[in-house]
């Protein structure tokens, strides 16, 4: 399971700053399960939103939303409303953020830090997209996690080696992440996002905090241990 | 004196650089670096260019220090996470080094030791900011350092990327975080720098143009085919397979492209990569 936690909600309201009419997505999988992005935690979202002057336009809690090729067939009912939207506010893990960035042109905004993958990648295949850096980062690089698509996980902007939005390092097969990044906010009109220095990465947020070493599969693998050392 | 002293006094700062040896035999490197005492403002030492392993930046540029020589410390974040960075700033400004270029570093798969562990902890920006920090007092969580080092940061940039405002989005991030001067990436169109240059202007920082020295047409091909943002026009290529003479063509080209965008920017970086023998030529011929 994809265990994420949410954001400070400070932290997201920033993101939301100058944008009125927020469409919400949550999931019916990992993030329901760790509470940060099922039916009740998109519901109590849309009422904080509200109490903060936003119009929420809708919300869809979709089951696996990070099955990218659902995503666009779940969320297609919804498609006025998102069309109306200023931004999307994505409540589950970076996989959910980028499968819905990758199918709606709009800004997608993410509403929680994935801080372990529990040995899952999620259901859209091919490619690692969360490193669980425990401090998302896409709302700053278009819904494309720079950790993930560029090969130096720069977070500052392109080095100097992309050739053709392709990266240095075996381009046949790879693009430039920052190169897809900068189409990505060029499109949205969001470029200003680039122009914001980001902070050297706190690795030290990809460590589970203990509280969360105390349960879920932890706890389980724990017992098992402990089980089988009797 | 610094690369951002000698701009900001109107002077056109001229730098070349030499790549320390794979070894410990530095004889040649620092007969290159002798052949620029009083032709050079200051010379950079690459930080294991194309991440090929090789003796390192820092105590070769200690040792142009000693033999009374600008060194400009080339420090890339391939090989070292921030603990090391913030320690070799440290251990540069006690040998007496300020002028640091910070560099991203190319992918380690790219040089002699593919099996390595690319580190990128910090990128270029946040060296920088790191670097500014420590001038401070205070190292990138906070800490009071015991006398602070002061230098002069400068940044890279390329020209010639296309597209070119992700660069330079980039370079105002770098301006923001502390570059003081900017190198930049080889450049053969005197038209095309013009215009960068306009684009730039607003950051009003020092701005040294990238030479490439053309060994051969064969260079110039390979590098239009595999450098990112380098281009060679074909009326190069051409000059370079007709001259009877390769090297004092190579050296008046670099001269001419000099000559060309002198009065665009406030310095040059001359890269001879392996000619450095040459590099007194080519300032010679620039007339600088």
């Amino acid at each position: 399971m994809i265990i994420s936690e949410a954001k400070p909600f400070p932290e997201i309201l920033k993101s939301l700053e100058g944008e009125q009419r927020i469409f919400i997505v949550g999931c019916k999988g990992c993030a329901e399960a760790c509470q940060t992005g099922g039916e009740t935690q998109v519901l109590e979202m849309a009422k904080q939103l509200k109490q903060e002057g936003k119009t929420i336009v809708g919300h869809s809690v979709v089951d696996f939303l990070c099955d990218k090729a659902l995503v666009k067939f779940k969320l297609k009912p919804h498609e006025n409303a998102i069309v109306s939207a200023d931004s999307l506010l994505v409540m589950t893990c970076g996989l959910g953020v980028q499968a819905t960035a990758a199918v709606v042109d709009k800004v997608t905004h993410p509403a929680c830090n994935v801080i372990n993958v529990g040995g899952s990648r999620g259901e859209w295949r091919g490619d690692e997209r969360c490193l669980e850096c425990g401090d998302c980062l896409l709302d700053y690089t278009g819904g494309i996690c720079p950790l993930t698509a560029c090969t130096k996980s720069l977070i500052n902007g392109p080095c100097g080696g992309a050739k053709d939005g392709r990266c240095e390092f075996e381009p046949e097969s790879r693009e430039c992440g920052w190169h897809l990044i900068y189409e990505r906010l060029k499109k949205l009109g969001n470029l200003d996002k680039m122009r914001v220095i980001l902070d050297a990465k706190d690795w030290s947020k990809m460590r589970p905090p203990q509280d969360l070493r105390s349960t879920i599969m932890w706890a389980l693998e724990r017992k098992e241990k402990e089980a089988s050392a009797k | 004196m610094t690369i951002a002293e000698l701009a900001n006094q109107g002077k056109f700062v001229i730098t070349a650089e030499v790549g320390p040896p794979k070894g410990v035999d530095i004889r040649e490197m620092l007969e290159n670096a002798e052949l620029m005492r009083g032709k050079v403002d200051a010379i950079n030492v690459t930080d294991q260019q194309s991440s090929v392993m090789r003796l390192g930046s820092l105590p070769v540029c200690s040792l142009l220090k000693e033999r009374g020589l600008e060194p400009v410390f080339q420090m890339t974040c391939r090989d070292r996470n921030r603990i090391a960075l913030q320690s070799d700033l440290l251990g540069a400004y006690t040998l007496g080094i300020q002028n640091v270029l910070c560099l991203t570093g190319d992918f380690v798969a790219l040089g002699d030791h593919p099996q390595a562990k690319g580190v990128f902890d910090l990128d270029s920006v946040s060296l920088l900011r790191a670097a500014k920090n420590l001038e401070q007092g205070r190292d990138m969580v906070g800490n009071e350092l015991e006398g602070a080092p002061s230098f002069c940061l400068g940044a890279v940039v390329t020209p010639g990327a296309d597209p070119l405002e992700p660069q330079l989005i980039k370079l105002e991030k770098k301006v923001k975080a502390g570059a003081q001067f900017i190198q930049t990436q080889a450049v053969y169109e005197p038209e095309k720098f013009e215009s960068f240059m306009k684009a730039v202007a607003y950051l009003n920082v020092p701005i040294l143009v990238g030479i490439v020295l053309l060994r051969s047409a064969g260079m110039a091909r390979f590098m239009n085919k595999n450098v990112a943002g380098v281009y060679v026009p074909e009326s190069l290529i051409d000059e370079m397979e007709k001259a009877e003479k390769r090297m004092q063509k190579s050296v008046e080209i670099a001269a001419r492209l000099i000559t060309d965008m002198k009065s665009l920017c406030q310095g040059v970086h001359i890269m001879a990569i392996g000619m450095e023998k040459r590099v007194p030529e080519v300032i010679e011929a620039a007339g600088l």
